[in-house]
């Protein structure tokens, strides 16, 4: 067995209006690029992570604790990724 | 012919044949489909989706090549959306497992996540619903084949009317086709409002239903001056609005020429003219208009735009965007101006109930008595400063106590920051508008607490008039010419000069080319207004000489009605531009 196929992270909303369309649209392009599934929770509701319908209807204002888990190919990876995103507030480098 | 009115949101009149964009009732034709037609149908819909995206991603790209960036990155967001594999999954389920059509299957499903976008309590995502709709239409139009006028296919100028603009419906315009724009909803700050802004063409607002009474093809006026669409007008109307048009026309490609043409008199006197705005982007009408810089940035619109109180980063991220495209040109930002009366619902707890609302808390006098909303805009602006010249300028000071207390204000934050370890800009200018007649009687006293002078001259001839500006009844005892205000602006000119404190002169009456020769001739050397009157006031600034400005103060001076002032004025405009103003 070589690389954990499961990885969560717990992340934090810090952005002024929330998960808004912009950083959802963001997340879900980042999310998409990886071949592993990804679903974000929010409380008790689960989405998938690649879908903007999904990532939107969490309505995820800020201040909110969202927990990342990634399943398959590139999880460590994906997880990395998106949790650059919320870190950096979603900066656009 | 029958005369509309309603909220005027860029100036200037036109008149044209309508292009009615229709309200989005799209009928659809059938619910279901036969058994066998299934796989067709299913690959109708992936074909109608796939071109859904490829026109979204042509209006990203229409849209930010026209009209820049910021309205191409809405385009990416619904783009995002439409390529959304659930949504995908979820309509093709309905056609196969129910036998829905493609056009019922994504109509049901759009508007199931518009509802659920409208039901989640949060008025960000409720809005949202207006996106999930744009899409709808977009899929339900490839579907159904349907021929719609579309502003991308208009080849000759039209007048485009609509219940609303949506982002969607106008990336695609060709800004060189359309004259002007008419909506039945809106106001000053709605999308229709900021697009004809951004692209200076006349429109009107919030004038309710009117397109039953409109075909397309029909002769329309917008006078986006005084806030009328005229439909049908009779042959003498259309004859006068057709030569005040041309006239306006010949006018401003004169004055296009004068963009880049230094601001300074006949004699070699430079005036330097600043932009007032209100929203961010009108930086670029700034810049576009020739100005020196941004003299006045009334920053209420960021409390009145939405229902809550702006963060410090909404207020840093308005004047980042203010201040990058011009980092260095100065940048003045008016802090909290507002009155009791205008509050948002968030703020209401705060308001009082004031029956002389213009003489009640407000201003300066509001946010000493609110610091947290004081020290927030505070924080914002110091931030943004270390990016560009921002200063920093107070309104409605009455006495040099407020003054100074607001300046303490200001110390203490820069303390905060300090301590926070957070960049900001220490020696930033402060200054204050001279817009009561205390301030102005006071000036030399006032002169030596700050780095400059504003005279705002709405305000100020309201408070010396005593006259409400927003009142009808008086609004003629209301003028920039009464002789009262130019002694005050005298004085307030001697008294700054002093002490060598700048002064600029930011209200209407700025922009107003009858002032421009007075103004000048009482000393003053540097003039804010809107960026659209720049280059009329540029005009006359090069046709005179610093004594013939200085002549024509002084006969003002000898004047005792305003009326009278008007009409010298008048007259002296006349002989320095007799084109455009006779």
């Amino acid at each position: 067995m070589s690389t954990p196929s499961v990885c969560t992270r717990e992340v934090v909303v810090n952005l002024e209006n929330g998960l808004h369309m912009s950083p959802s649209a963001r997340l879900v392009q980042t999310a998409q690029a990886y071949d592993c599934d990804i679903t974000i929770r929010k409380g008790d509701r689960t989405v998938d992570g690649k879908s903007m319908l999904d990532v939107l209807t969490l309505a995820a204002e800020k201040g909110t604790t969202l927990v990342l888990e990634a399943n398959g190919d590139g999880a460590q990876e994906a997880i990395d990724a998106l949790d650059q995103l919320f870190m950096t507030n979603f900066a656009v480098s | 012919m029958e005369i509309k009115r309603g909220i005027a949101v860029s100036p200037g009149v036109v008149p044209g044949p309508a292009l009615v964009l229709g309200t989005e009732d799209f009928r659809i034709p059938r619910r279901f489909v036969s058994v066998n037609a299934v796989d067709v149908e299913v690959a109708r819909f992936r074909s109608a989706i796939d071109a859904v995206c490829n026109e979204i991603s042509e209006n990203e790209r229409l849209a930010s090549e026209r009209l820049g960036a910021q309205y191409g990155a809405i385009f990416t967001a619904h783009l995002n959306l439409a390529r959304d594999h659930k949504l995908r999954e979820e309509i093709e389920e309905l056609i196969r497992e129910r036998t829905y059509s493609p056009e019922f299957a994504s109509s049901r499903v759009l508007r199931r996540y518009a509802k659920l976008f409208q039901n989640l309590g949060n008025q960000y995502m409720a809005e949202r619903a207006v996106d999930i709709f744009d899409l709808e239409k977009r899929l339900l139009r490839h579907l159904l084949g349907t021929e719609r006028e579309e502003l991308a296919h208009i080849t000759e100028p039209v007048i485009v009317l609509a219940t609303n603009l949506t982002p969607s419906e106008t990336a695609s315009l060709n800004p060189e086709f359309v004259l002007g724009f008419a909506t039945e909803v809106g106001g000053h700050t709605s999308h229709t409002a900021i697009l004809a802004g951004a692209l200076e063409i006349p429109a009107v607002v919030g004038i309710g239903p009117f397109l039953s009474d409109v075909s397309g093809g029909d002769t329309i006026i917008i006078d986006g001056n005084h806030g009328e669409v005229i439909i049908d007008p009779d042959e003498p109307t259309l004859k006068r609005y057709r030569v005040t048009r041309d006239r306006i026309k010949t006018a401003n490609q004169k004055l296009e020429l004068l963009g880049d043409l230094e601001s300074k008199t006949a004699d070699g006197v430079p005036i330097k003219l600043f932009g007032n705005i209100e929203f961010p982007e009108e930086v670029d009408h700034c810049i576009k208009r020739g100005a020196e810089g941004v003299g006045l940035y009334r920053t209420e619109f960021l409390y009145l735009k939405d229902d809550r109180e702006p963060s410090e980063e909404d207020h840093f991220n308005a004047y980042r965007r203010v201040v990058d495209p011009i980092p260095t040109l100065p940048v003045v930002i008016r802090t909290l101006d507002l009155g009791a009366e205008k509050f948002p619902h968030s703020l209401e707890d705060l308001a009082e109930v004031s029956p002389n609302p213009v003489l009640g808390l407000r201003s300066v006098r509001f946010t000493l008595r609110n610091l947290g909303l004081f020290k927030t805009q505070l924080r914002a602006i110091l931030r943004a400063a270390v990016y560009g010249d921002i200063r920093i300028m107070f309104p409605l000071v009455t006495s040099v106590l407020e003054l100074r207390q607001a300046k303490m204000i200001l110390g203490d934050v820069m303390e905060d920051l300090e301590e926070e370890g957070i960049p900001f800009c220490r020696d930033i200018q402060v200054g204050m508008m001279v817009e009561v007649p205390s301030a102005a009687l006071l000036a030399d006293r006032f002169a030596e607490e700050v780095d400059f002078f504003s005279i705002g001259t709405n305000d100020l001839i309201q408070y010396t008039l005593a006259v409400d500006r927003a009142n009808p009844t008086v609004a003629d005892l209301y003028s920039a010419a009464d002789p009262s205000i130019l002694r005050l602006i005298r004085m307030v000119v001697a008294a700054a000069a002093k002490k060598d404190t700048p002064v600029v002169v930011c209200g209407q009456m700025s922009g107003d080319p009858l002032f421009t020769s007075v103004l000048i001739g009482m000393g003053i050397r540097e003039l804010s207004a809107t960026p659209f009157s720049l280059p009329i006031i540029k005009q006359v600034i090069r046709n005179i000489t610093i004594p013939q400005a200085e002549e024509i103060a002084a006969h003002a001076d000898t004047l005792d009605v305003a009326r009278d002032v008007e009409n010298y004025l008048r007259g002296e405009l006349k002989k320095i531009s007799p084109d455009e103003f006779s």
